[in-house]
């Protein structure tokens, strides 16, 4: 039986979280490979509909992360991000998709630890929730003649 | 050919429905869907719903699927390889219960959709059908099939058209090639019918205007602004109209995927406002009035001009279904009776 | 009725307006949206129960824009549309006066914006009790149920848009569905595409809709989109402490924040 290795995709924030991650690598911290970061101005710039095309291009899992609040590079982006995310991680639970599979984070450019660690528990927890069937099923065209 | 006339009861419409599943073939029938009813894909005859005067929507999709692949491509190596569709996998498919003014929509569209060029999705799907039509016992207000040529026991376009004669029997008239191998493969379905008129078991449907008066009084308003502004100052411009409708035709064309991927046609109305747009930014239709007479115009001038036949029904769904009461009858009566 | 009748003729008569949008009878005795322009025409206008469109969907409409000024026939949901519309500086002070049929049927000319805006404040803006029972129901479905219920639901959507026209906030004259460069939001009425369209079109109405209902009773096949928009109007008041369609000036809810907004998911 093939381990089943999930696709995680990362909208994250240049200022931040991007540079954050850059200092994982630059310590030479090891953290789970099955990621593919998409680099932001600002996690503002981030469209909420950007998070379900992740899912029907084939992601199984979401991280999204920027700076901390009050530290936005522009002041506040992620402010607007984040009444953004409450209120759309509702309508995607409400809608029946699972919002376990979309981690938010704020990761700031001096904790390429916490980039690992969130990467790593994220990479965990969807190997346990398993590949994104129901919304790939979607993707597969149903309801085309 | 002559029709045949023969009688059926309901019990034997339910072993007809289990044959047509075991030859492979597909029911769509009226249906429950939430509170509403539409056309579904059904197993026995208890699933489907026979009282409604009409449909929410039409069964043009089983010819016109409201979304179809009409190919897939895959771009490999500098070239571009392009699957057709395989006509042959298309379901055989009887459509049951309609009413006669939808069976008579088919002809519409197929004026439309082979009229340069045969399309071949299209008419793959329509060869595959059969179709059982059921006259109506009932009309509403919205109901308009007698001023357009058609009728509640009309037989155009169906290839049997049943008639429910008694509380559990019902008139199949045998109309088409396709409607007599229906009645031979269930030979022991069907016994000869008596001299039954249906006339006595079908709704009363006065015609509601004189259709000789609208094409010409079409023409004559085409150019009064005032008169299409007045009629349609209401109308929101969605698609709900275009998409119930059995003889709306109008389509999009959009390519879904990348590398590989489809190109899909799906329903497309001209009531949209961007419908018209081009590319340049330029939009000949930029009013809701000039959409709305584009409506009427195109049902009852263009294509009885350009095809020889109508493009609409009298079935009454786009004034059921239009949210601000667009009343499509209402409106051709007062084109009918307006006074320059 | 007779008031309603009466205080159109004076208003037209008077060119206080140019026009008076209101309801009249229209098929099977239901109510439709009418537009008086004469005041000897004013005798088309009823009020009733059954007079639910929110008639706000016509100030975005240049075709009823053009007429010149409106006096609105308004029912609660109509008057916050307008609010909401001028607080998105949609509508001005120009634009139109609303006036509210009583259950007595006497008429109430609210003149101006803050004329709306006090009478609103009179209103309760908070989902009926009916409405919230509703929204608990399928909330306490498990996760599956609703992914099921939702799934069905939009397998009937044939992307008509009528959600979106009879909508008086969904004002866009080029909606982001109409883009196609890129195509955001697939055209196609598959699976896909109807949940890409209902999600983007409940967020962009997040903090904007006024609970009209006029989208559910336009969808010609039933899909139950209330249940979308009252879910985030519960969501964007309890978070946000906010609710649309009450004051011409406004902190709308997606457009600003608060430095305390206060979250439990973000790790």
């Amino acid at each position: 039986m093939s381990e089943f290795s999930p696709k995680i995709v990362a909208f994250v924030c240049n200022w931040c979280t991007y540079a954050g991650a850059d200092l994982t690598g630059t310590s030479r911290m090891k953290y789970s490979p099955q990621v593919s970061i998409i680099r932001f101005p600002c996690t503002g710039r981030i469209d909420f509909m950007l998070l379900l095309k992740a899912f029907a291009n084939g992601a199984d899992g979401i991280i999204v992360s920027g700076c901390h609040p009050n530290d936005c590079h522009y002041s506040s982006g992620n402010f607007h991000a984040r009444r953004r995310w409450i209120v759309f991680r509702g309508l995607l639970d409400f809608l029946g998709i699972d919002v376990r599979r979309v981690q938010f984070s704020w990761v700031s450019a001096a904790e390429g630890a916490k980039w690992a660690q969130l990467v790593d528990a994220t990479a965990g927890n969807i190997r346990q929730l398993g590949p994104f069937s129901d919304y790939q099923r979607l993707r597969r065209g149903l309801g085309v003649g | 050919m002559e029709t045949e006339n023969k009688l059926i009861r309901r019990d034997a419409l339910e072993k007809l429905f289990s044959q047509w599943l075991a030859e492979g073939k597909r029911i769509l029938a009226p249906k429950k869907c939430g509170d509403k009813i539409d056309f579904a894909p059904v197993q026995t005859l208890d699933e489907v719903s026979l009282d409604q005067v009409q449909t929410v929507q039409s069964p043009k999709t089983a010819v016109f699927p409201r979304v179809e692949e009409l190919f897939s491509f895959k771009s490999m190596d500098g070239r571009v390889q392009i699957r057709e569709r395989d006509n042959d996998a298309l379901p055989e498919t009887v459509i049951f219960g309609l009413r006669p003014c939808d069976a008579a929509a088919f002809a519409s569209l197929a004026a439309i959709f082979t009229w340069d060029c045969p399309d071949s999705l299209f008419s793959a799907r329509l060869g595959k059908m059969t179709i059982v039509g059921l006259a109506c016992a009932r009309a509403d207000e919205y109901c308009f099939c007698t001023a357009v040529g058609g009728g509640p026991g009309a037989t155009q376009g169906s290839d049997v058209l049943l008639t429910k004669v008694s509380g559990d029997e019902y008139l199949a008239e045998i109309l088409t090639a396709k409607g007599r191998s229906v009645a031979q493969a269930g030979a022991g379905l069907f016994k000869a019918a008596t001299a039954e008129t249906k006339e006595s078991h079908l709704a009363k449907v006065e015609p509601a205007f004189a259709l000789d008066k609208i094409t010409p009084a079409l023409a004559a308003w085409f150019d009064d602004a005032a008169f299409w502004e007045e009629q349609s100052r209401r109308c929101l411009g969605c698609g709900a109209c275009a998409y119930v409708c059995p003889t709306c035709a109008c389509f999009d064309i959009q390519d879904e995927g990348g590398v590989s991927g489809k190109r899909l046609r799906c329903w497309d109305s001209c009531g949209f406002s961007l419908f018209t747009l081009h590319t340049s930014g330029h939009n000949p239709r930029p009013l809701q009035s000039q959409r709305w007479r584009q409506r009427l115009m195109h049902k009852f001038a263009y294509m009885p001009e350009r095809q020889q036949v109508l493009g609409c029904v009298g079935c009454g769904r786009c004034s059921r279904a239009c949210p601000v009461d667009m009343n499509i009858l209402e409106h051709l009566r007062a084109i009918a009776e307006a006074k320059p | 009725m007779d008031a309603l009748k009466n205080k159109a003729r004076e208003l037209l008569a008077a060119k206080t307006v140019q026009v008076v949008i209101g309801y009249g009878r229209g098929s099977g005795g239901a109510a439709r949206a009418v537009f008086v322009r004469e005041a000897s025409k004013a005798d088309t206008l009823v009020f009733d129960d059954g007079c639910r469109q929110n008639l706000a969907v016509y100030l975005m409409k240049p075709e009823v824009r053009k007429l010149g000024k409106a006096a609105l026939v308004a029912i609660p949901s109509t008057l916050r549309a307008v609010l909401q519309l001028a607080a998105e500086n949609q509508v001005g002070e120009h634009d139109l006066l609303a006036l509210v049929v009583t259950p007595a049927g006497e008429v109430v000319q609210l003149a101006t914006l803050q004329a709306i805006e006090a009478h609103v404040a009179s209103l309760d803006p908070d989902l009926s009790t009916a409405e919230k029972e509703e929204l608990k129901k399928y909330e306490a479905l498990s996760l599956e149920q609703r992914r099921q219920f939702w799934q069905e639901q939009f397998s009937r959507c044939l992307k008509c848009y009528a959600c979106r026209a009879a909508c008086p906030l969904c004002y866009c004259s080029r909606c982001t569905v109409e883009c196609n460069q890129p195509q955001w939001i697939p055209v196609p009425a598959h699976d896909l595409g109807n949940l890409e369209w209902n999600v983007m079109r409940a967020m962009h109405l997040a903090g904007r809709c006024v609970n009209c209902g006029d989208c559910h009773r336009a969808c010609p096949v039933g899909i139950p989109l209330y249940l979308l928009n009252q879910k985030l109007i519960s969501d964007v008041f309890a978070n946000f402490n906010f609710r649309s369609g009450m004051a011409v000036k406004t902190d709308n809810a997606m457009s600003t924040f608060k430095p305390n907004d206060s979250e439990d998911f973000i790790r």
